[in-house]
């Protein structure tokens, strides 16, 4: 680690939460209608679809026009899917996905996982890229604001019955927030260098006489929606790491940025719409710090290095440089892994399978941790809030008074149901996993032996169920079992926390909003941030325990007694 | 259903919107301001594509700098079921995806170490890339090559020494990122000194 290295750091950070405050205020004047730049678009949509802006949806109504949405939209992407062999814009031939691999695929991109169990370059046409994967990048992460900003609208003032209309949320978003910031973001990467073309892939003769195909394509629009909206998958095979998704340090450094922006941005938002900015600026700070954590605990791991490679003579001072390109360095990487784990975006600028044990840890830990430091957009402040109601009742348990939230009172039934959310992710993740190591079907997926393999296994799950979509890419993900398996875990992991997540706004809204008095426990300080950094690593982390020290724990001392598998 | 009205309407308008319009604009206007970048960097010598600027190329020849070992592979001439090492191919970016402590990646890396010369090697000069197509190596592992390239070509070590150093980038903005040396642009440099 250098001070150079923390300099970076520190500046990409800076330079996000800077953002984050004029994005935030605007969100907030989105969601209240009052942005209107793009009306005749607007009024476009609900006319033709019959759709009235002004009237308001319960929680039931919001959440079952959310599924209506969403069921659309995977039935559209798997048919393309499926279809791409015999649709236009396949200049390489790409044939039709296989219906494994399309569900899948499918279920991937609306739940805003971004799992890839494809290769990119390999097995999607452009069409497939653009009418397909960009359109649901867009509309998963629109879909994640709309929950949130509905969920925000709970706590406003008391005794609502209505949380605002979905698709009015969900057009105003799409419109007035992620396309113009897509479309500024996606003309900065075509300057750094990333292609936005229709035309065939390139065919190069080197320098040594050898025949290169280079895979073009319509990649920079597509790569801006992808860390905008926390989706994360990939136009190519690897990803960030390729040349042409991660030219170089500063379009890896925007990436970083525009991944974590709009989660930052929506705590304030909510401060906002609350009408207490406090309150959005404490959760923003627990994301804040354990970014900071995580990004000191990686960038420490892979500088020390891989000790069986330096026993072999390798000098140690670049650090692990196993699956990572040079250009970025280590203080990039560390960062761009801390947020995009983190943040449930799960693209990459480095190989996490080749990372050093506790090195590769860390992401899989972020994502176990419920995916809200700083979360999806969207799911990461309706996540964060659910630990909110659980730090203040705990800390209700401890002093013998109701908790309360922003004055509502949380009761039995939203405890409750906040559990049954937080439960689903442990349940997906170490369920699945049990299952895969003794199914041989499952077991013939993983590459590496010892406990790096039983990691590669428990990534996978933890991905999935929390819409994260980074992998240990030496499994091989493309089976019947695993494309239908983690398929579920997604679809889990998105609509199974989601539904408790809304009912708990549902009746929190109806709540009258209690005003501050001497006795209420304030959720803008110091304390209550710490309260709910433990709460997070306590009901979010434990139960994880136990899977980490099989996996990468033993990994990394039988690293340092020199077995190798 | 009242409900699938309106869901049919965002899903098709916002595919129509940005998985078509959008895009196009975005293709229409990259390609007439910033046609080079747009098309992929490539480069071009007497009419003919040489390869992309960003991406990397397998150098194998005494008288070119080595780029970093890569993992990428191809369908086997010899057997289409099958894949074979093919270093670089563009096509199909790839890492080996190996754990550290993975006997594979640990025999691997001490294949290349006997090529490496003494002790303590750069890390980027043993291990293989994460993209498979890094184009990039470090002045450290550049520095290690000069010799070898220097005799293969029998020109002054001094003159490639200064040829690596115009190749060499620092960080961007002059913070972000680390020094490293372009290998494409730092070959083509010597063939075309000649």
């Amino acid at each position: 680690m250098t001070l150079l290295g923390w300099a970076q750091i520190a500046l990409v950070l800076a330079l996000t939460v800077a953002a984050a405050v004029p994005i935030g205020r605007y969100i907030a004047a989105v969601a209240d209608g009052r942005v209107t730049w793009l009306r005749p678009v607007e009024t476009l949509f609900y006319r033709v679809g019959g759709i009235d802006p002004a009237r308001g949806q319960d929680w039931r109504g919001y959440a079952l026009a959310m599924l209506a949405a969403n069921a659309a939209g995977f039935v559209l992407l798997f048919a393309i899917l499926r279809l791409q062999g015999v649709l236009p814009l396949n200049p390489q031939g790409a044939s039709g996905m296989s219906s494994w691999l399309a569900f899948n695929t499918a279920v991937s991109f609306v739940t805003n996982t971004n799992w890839q169990a494809y290769s990119g370059e390999v097995a999607a046409s452009y069409l497939s890229q653009m009418a397909g994967f960009t359109v649901q990048n867009f509309l998963s992460a629109s879909t994640g604001i709309a929950l949130a900003l509905a969920v925000s609208r709970a706590f406003a003032r008391g005794g609502l019955r209505e949380l605002g209309n979905f698709w009015a949320d969900f057009t105003r978003v799409t419109l007035y927030v992620l396309l113009p910031m897509a479309v500024v973001l996606g003309f900065a990467f075509v300057a750094l260098g990333m292609p936005q073309t229709l035309a065939d892939y390139a065919t190069a003769t080197t320098l040594e006489g050898a025949q290169q195909t280079i895979p073009l394509g319509p990649v920079a629009f597509q790569v801006a929606i992808k860390h905008l909206g926390t989706n994360g998958g990939g136009f190519f095979g690897v990803n960030s790491l390729h040349p042409f998704e991660g030219p170089d340090a500063i379009a890896t450094a925007l990436q970083i940025m525009a991944q974590a922006v709009i989660p930052f941005a929506l705590c304030l938002a909510f401060g906002r719409i609350v009408g207490d900015i406090r309150q959005g600026r404490a959760l923003l700070a627990v994301m804040l710090g354990f970014v900071v954590v995580a990004t000191a605990a990686i960038y420490a791991a892979e500088a020390a290095g891989n000790p069986l490679m330096t026993a072999m003579g390798v000098d140690p001072a670049m650090g692990n440089m196993e699956g990572k390109d040079v250009r970025f360095g280590l203080p990039l990487v560390a960062l761009f892994t801390a947020t995009t784990t983190g943040a449930s975006c799960g693209a990459v600028n480095a190989m996490f399978d080749s990372f050093t044990p506790l090195g590769g840890m860390v992401p899989l830990f972020l994502i176990q941790l419920g995916e809200v430091l700083p979360g999806g957009v969207g799911s990461g402040l309706y996540g964060m809030l659910v630990f909110a109601l659980l730090a203040v009742f705990v800390a209700g348990l401890m002093v013998g008074r109701t908790p309360e939230y922003l004055g509502k009172k949380v009761q039995a039934r939203e405890i409750k149901l906040a559990m049954l959310a937080v439960l689903i992710l442990p349940t997906a993740i170490l369920g699945f996993t049990a299952v895969s190591l003794v199914l041989p079907a499952a077991i013939s997926s993983i590459q590496d032996g010892g406990p790096h393999g039983l990691s590669e296994m428990l990534y996978a799950y933890t991905s999935a169920a929390g819409n994260n979509g980074s992998a240990f890419g030496g499994l091989t993900a493309d089976t019947p079992w695993l494309n239908t398996t983690l398929g579920i875990a997604m679809l889990l992991g998105r609509f199974a926390f989601v539904v408790p997540v809304m009912a708990i706004a549902g009746s929190l809204a109806a709540k009258p909003r209690a005003p501050e008095g001497a006795g209420t426990f304030p959720t803008h300080g110091p304390l209550f941030a710490g309260l709910l950094a433990g709460v997070i690593l306590i009901l979010g982390g434990l139960q994880f325990l136990p899977s980490l020290t099989l996996g990468p724990i033993a990994e990394h001392f039988s690293l340092l007694t020199g077995k190798t598998f | 259903m009242s409900i699938l009205r309106p869901a049919a309407t965002v899903v098709v308008g916002f595919t129509f919107l940005l998985g078509l319009a959008a895009p196009a604009v975005m293709t229409t206007v990259a390609g007439a301001v910033m046609p080079r970048q747009a098309g992929g960097s490539l480069i071009e010598r007497d009419g003919h594509v040489i390869g992309s600027a960003l991406i990397g190329q397998n150098f194998t020849a005494e008288r070119y700098f080595h780029p970093r070992p890569s993992a990428t592979s191809a369908a086997d001439p010899q057997d289409s079921s099958k894949t074979a090492d093919a270093p670089y191919n563009a096509a199909a970016s790839a890492a080996s995806q190996r754990g550290p402590a993975s006997q594979v990646l640990l025999d691997a890396v001490k294949e290349r170490m006997a090529e490496a010369g003494p002790a303590p090697v750069p890390a980027d000069a043993v291990t293989a890339s994460g993209s498979g197509l890094d184009p990039d190596i470090s002045p450290e592992n550049a520095a290690r090559q000069v010799a070898r390239v220097a005799q293969a070509r029998g020109i002054p070590e001094e003159r490639v020494r200064a040829m690596v150093e115009a190749a060499t980038s620092g960080p961007s903005l002059g913070i972000l990122g680390v020094s490293r040396v372009d290998v494409l642009r730092l070959n083509l440099a010597l063939d075309e000194a000649r």
